[in-house]
């Protein structure tokens, strides 16, 4: 049974267009409470313009979006204490110390711990007297992460966080993630382009594209419901083989594989061997997709051929 | 612990059962172990604890560990009692591995018949 408060994020035939451009094009979706969830899309899908809506920096013309059981355009500062958020950008003024930051912080969130924010200071090794810009990149975004953790908010919205950071800096995201799930109830929606910790982290996997809300699946079910299957062929093809309820081709002349979707009755037959095109085809492997894969083959436009047909999915 | 995560291959929760049994299996964790719990070992590996979860259930599906009530995961006193059927199912994709290697390699029957007794010679050894 699910009622209102299994969710902390209901977005509701959403759309919103700028200057004729439609940005997001009828977005339903729902974030369950005590979830990682997972945006990922392609570098202008629409993933931002998603989170300003939850945010309540812009407020829903068509369609409706509720977090945590409210509007965020009415009263959103009722809401912004509840709710850590961090962005890519580098948004925090550079002329601060870390301790003015945090009694900033304490100001505005009622939860703020300054027991919590000492931990993270140390956990980072952040000095409390440093000025933000005489800080790294890294740096800086452990200090934003700071400042979106130590109140424990209930949902930690986190829009692209780790683009351009160092490896050490990012696993100290992933790793806020998992402490914040961890915590019962607790909710994150995060959204990158970074599959392989969207892979590690998410429970769930919503993929935008050009506004368009294209899947949104539980993260352990997507491995098996989708299946790659490789195919070869004695006549070289500058094309995939047909087969019904398949997508996402890519490969080269003589070897191209296909995603297919087990929950689509037309792809039933995974079968051994077949007629396409002019072309006899032979099923040679097959395998759980991989997010990746997965990603890949939604996104493209057409199918796609390269001299590694395995690894035609390195453009992500 | 130590597990790595590999993204791109294997689902991960398949990718941490095959490392934890392996472990057990080849007794670098004993009988009466304790594993990490699941928020520790998610904190370290960086991955959602729900698939760690997942993968300790699968481990005790495989009766190689036993959750004890409040006080954690243990490395189970007896291990295989798996069924034969399912002994298969796990070991069938290893062999296939093995054997399409060996086969390129250019080994002979014999000869990888011959490494598999001195393999669990030498991993006897060990234990």
């Amino acid at each position: 049974m699910t009622s209102a408060d299994d969710f902390a994020v209901r977005v509701q035939s959403l759309s919103r267009s700028f200057r004729g451009t439609d940005a997001l094009v009828d977005v339903s979706l729902q974030i369950p409470r005590g979830s990682v969830f997972g945006l990922v899309g392609l570098n202008g899908a629409g993933k931002t313009t998603l989170i300003q809506h939850v945010i309540g920096s812009l407020k829903a013309l068509h369609g409706s979006v509720n977090v945590l059981g409210q509007d965020p355009t009415i009263r959103p500062e009722k809401l912004l204490a509840r709710i850590g958020y961090m962005t890519e950008e580098d948004s925090l003024p550079k002329w601060m110390r870390i301790r003015d930051l945090i009694s900033f912080c304490r100001t505005v969130y009622p939860t703020w711990s300054d027991s919590y924010a000492t931990q993270l200071c140390d956990m980072f090794g952040l000095s409390t007297t440093a000025k933000l810009k005489s800080l790294s990149k890294g740096g800086r975004a452990r200090v934003a992460l700071l400042a979106a953790i130590a109140h424990r908010p209930e949902l930690l919205i986190l829009d692209e966080p780790s683009s351009g950071l160092d490896p050490i800096a990012r696993a100290d995201i992933l790793e806020a993630i998992i402490r914040t799930v961890a915590d019962e109830g607790r909710t994150v929606l995060f959204s990158s382009h970074l599959l392989e910790e969207i892979d590690r982290v998410c429970d769930h996997i919503a993929l935008i594209h050009d506004g368009v809300l294209l899947e949104s699946i539980p993260a352990a079910t997507l491995p098996e419901r989708y299946t790659e299957c490789f195919y070869r062929t004695e006549t070289p093809s500058s094309r995939p083989p047909e087969i019904s309820g398949s997508f996402g081709g890519t490969g080269d002349a003589s070897e191209w594989s296909v995603l297919m979707d087990s929950d689509d009755e037309a792809s039933l037959s995974t079968t051994t061997s077949i007629e396409s095109h002019g072309s006899r085809w032979e099923l040679v492997r097959q395998q759980p997709a991989t997010v990746h894969r997965w990603f890949a083959g939604r996104v493209q436009r057409k199918p796609t051929a390269s001299s590694t047909p395995t690894e035609g999915i390195q453009h992500v | 612990m130590l597990i790595q995560i590999q993204s791109g291959s294997q689902p991960i929760y398949q990718q941490i059962v095959d490392q934890i049994r392996f472990r057990i299996l080849s007794s670098q964790l004993k009988a009466g172990d304790e594993l990490p719990t699941i928020r520790g070992l998610a904190e370290t590996l960086k991955v959602n604890p729900n698939t760690i979860a997942r993968a300790y259930r699968e481990l005790e599906h495989e009766g190689l560990v036993e959750k004890r009530r409040t006080t954690g995961t243990f490395v189970a006193e007896s291990s295989g009692t798996l069924s034969r059927a399912r002994r298969r199912q796990i070991l069938t994709p290893e062999i296939d591995k093995l054997l399409v290697l060996a086969s390129h390699l250019g080994a002979d029957p014999a000869e990888l018949d011959e490494l598999i007794t001195s393999r669990q010679q030498a991993l006897q050894r060990k234990e």
